[in-house]
């Protein structure tokens, strides 16, 4: 499929808005983890707004697309997602991790939208596995995408999943490795090394493919690309710069796990113009 | 003599009733399918089966994903690989999205026998029941355990059944099975007894034992250890002078800590626990073991005596 220049455009203009959504909401609530949100962004905006087949007044509707976002923590991204593309009111994105509100701290199924809960890291990729194999049951042609974190992969259980998706062919699983570089301990090659990376999915039987994680036309290619490949599930390894758009926050594990200040906040959101 | 019958082979022939007239139950294994019985389900439905190697905490998460999309689906291992190895991919991903899940599991207790501790489930009660809105239920006998799962079928939401993996012999006198009522087996004055498993056959052995005919015990089969039916305890604590809790598990959590509860909030009463105190197993025969670990009849009626004595 081919791109034209205002597509692309449009789709960089939303995830300027949602990233000012996530750094609002993260201010706000007075916690939250605002690195992996904003280098994720771009993924999961490409995904929602060009790709994924939904209708939010339907949230069961059997034939959608799933989306699960693994690692939970950088659901501020995934509630102005969704909240963006009408789930439910944008107003209530300000009560983020708030008593009693529909947006816990790690998603749940009190948000319309989610489909299971996230948060212990590493479950993600099994989850969208019973996604796909309830697909084949029921002979169902939606497609499961499964958003993982750089740091989540050195749980043990993502590795079990990625063993199982390859031996069932799972080829309606997406998985999408938002690989920014950065843990809440420090960088990923201190803190447990991954590489080489793209050589691990592919012994294990994935089709991968690599991207730089913040060029739409990149993403939303690779997204077409991996709807063609039949008989084995595919992972988009997309580069991030962890942070991506508020320069202080910008390759440093410091904002993993930190809501800015007001003063903060309020660059923040000059620099996301 | 009482009809004696393996737990898994009920569960693997319900299974497969189920199945035939419920197209949304989907069943997973972890590579111990031929022990556990569920590949008389495989057998009978293999596109409704998945082998998911050895690797339970991916087959739980998964047992979420598919539940996500509407289906009900039993999981099923051995009881320590089950709910200690998964445990936070059962708390996580299916129980606190109240998920259809139902985990039946396998070769629980000390009666696992020649395997040994790593495999002799002496807590899982315990780290199931602690998780919010999980049911769970241990059958005593081969017939209960067809109406355990089916229950568990019926019912919407997590689910938990202990099995065991030796022959059992089918408990004389027991009532309908009811989830969430407690089974009098036999009515008395002195001491209740409450077991659950197969520590209600034995617990029946002590009654009809000589040395016990001057006490007169109920028998309750509590197979239902979450949510435990309190009014039987409280009514059992008011009625009889104490309480002994028979469980093939340990002392701990399990269905004496869940009666010890009720008892000790309503109406506090003695519980005196047969169970596994503070151990790990070993190797052995399953006779052989229970007698090293003190849950044989002989036991029972001793822990009756001093109960009915008053002895501490």
């Amino acid at each position: 499929m081919l791109y034209i220049n205002n597509q692309i455009k449009e789709l960089e203009q939303k995830a300027l808005k949602i990233r000012r959504e996530i750094v609002k909401m993260i201010s706000c609530a007075g916690s939250g983890h605002p690195g992996g949100s904003l280098s994720a962004t771009d993924l999961i905006v490409a995904l929602f707004f060009t790709k994924l087949r939904f209708d939010p007044k339907r949230p069961d509707w059997p034939d959608r697309d799933r989306f699960h976002m693994s690692k939970g923590h950088c659901c501020p991204l995934w509630y102005a997602v969704l909240a963006e593309v009408g789930y439910f009111s944008s107003d209530k994105l300000s009560t983020l991790r708030q008593l009693g509100s529909c947006l816990q701290g790690h998603p749940d199924r009190r948000t319309a939208g989610v489909e299971v809960a996230s948060g212990s890291l590493g479950q993600g990729l099994s989850v969208s596995l019973g996604m796909s194999l309830a697909s084949r049951i029921d002979k169902k042609d939606y497609y499961v995408y499964c958003l993982l974190g750089d740091g989540e992969i050195q749980e043990g259980n993502v590795w079990e999943a990625a063993m199982a998706c390859a031996h069932y062919k799972c080829d309606n699983i997406c998985a999408i490795l938002d690989y920014n570089g950065f843990q809440i301990d420090g960088s990923i090659q201190d803190v447990m090394g991954l590489e080489p990376v793209v050589d691990k999915w592919r012994a294990f039987g994935w089709h991968t493919i690599e991207i730089d994680g913040h060029n739409m036309k990149e993403i939303v290619e690779a997204y077409d690309l991996a709807k063609t490949i039949k008989n084995k599930p595919t992972i988009i390894i997309a580069r991030t710069i962890k942070g991506k758009g508020v320069s202080f926050m910008e390759n440093t594990a410091d904002f993993h796990g930190k809501a800015p200040t007001k003063e903060e906040t309020e660059i923040a959101l000059k620099e996301l113009e | 003599m009482a009809e004696l019958l393996y737990q898994r082979n009920v569960y693997g022939e319900t299974l497969v009733e189920l199945g035939r007239d419920n197209s949304d139950i989907v069943v997973l294994d972890a590579d111990l399918s031929s022990s556990t019985r569920t590949q008389m389900f495989a057998k009978a439905y293999p596109e409704r089966f998945f082998n998911f190697g050895v690797a339970e905490q991916n087959m739980m998460a998964a047992a979420a994903g598919l539940a996500s999309c509407g289906k009900i689906v039993f999981v099923s291992t051995f009881a320590v690989f089950a709910t200690g190895r998964a445990w936070d991919q059962i708390r996580a991903s299916i129980v606190y999205s109240g998920f259809n899940v139902k985990i039946v599991a396998t070769h629980s207790g000390i009666t696992v026998g020649p395997d040994g501790a790593t495999h002799q489930a002496l807590e899982d009660i315990a780290i199931m029941r602690v998780l919010p809105n999980m049911t769970v239920v241990v059958p005593c006998d081969g017939p209960q355990t067809r109406d355990a799962v089916k229950a568990s079928f019926k019912h919407p939401g997590p689910f938990y059944v202990r099995l065991g993996r030796a022959k059992v012999s089918t408990v004389e006198g027991k009532g309908k099975f009811i989830l969430g009522k407690a089974d009098i087996v036999c009515e008395g004055e002195d001491i209740t007894i409450i077991a659950c498993g197969q520590m209600v056959q034995i617990a029946q052995e002590a009654i009809k034992s000589k040395e016990l005919s001057k006490i007169s015990c109920q028998l309750i089969n509590m197979h239902t250890i979450k949510p435990i039916d309190k009014e039987a305890i409280i009514k059992a604590a008011r009625k009889t002078k104490a309480i002994v809790v028979a469980e093939e598990h340990s002392v701990q959590g399990g269905l004496a800590a869940a009666v010890d509860e009720v008892v000790s909030e309503n109406c506090p009463t003695r519980v005196l626990r047969i169970g596994i105190r503070d151990k790990f197993g070993q190797s052995g025969d399953p006779q052989e073991l229970l007698k090293e670990y003190n849950l044989t009849d002989r036991d029972v009626i001793s822990v009756v005596k001093k109960a009915f004595s008053g002895a501490k």
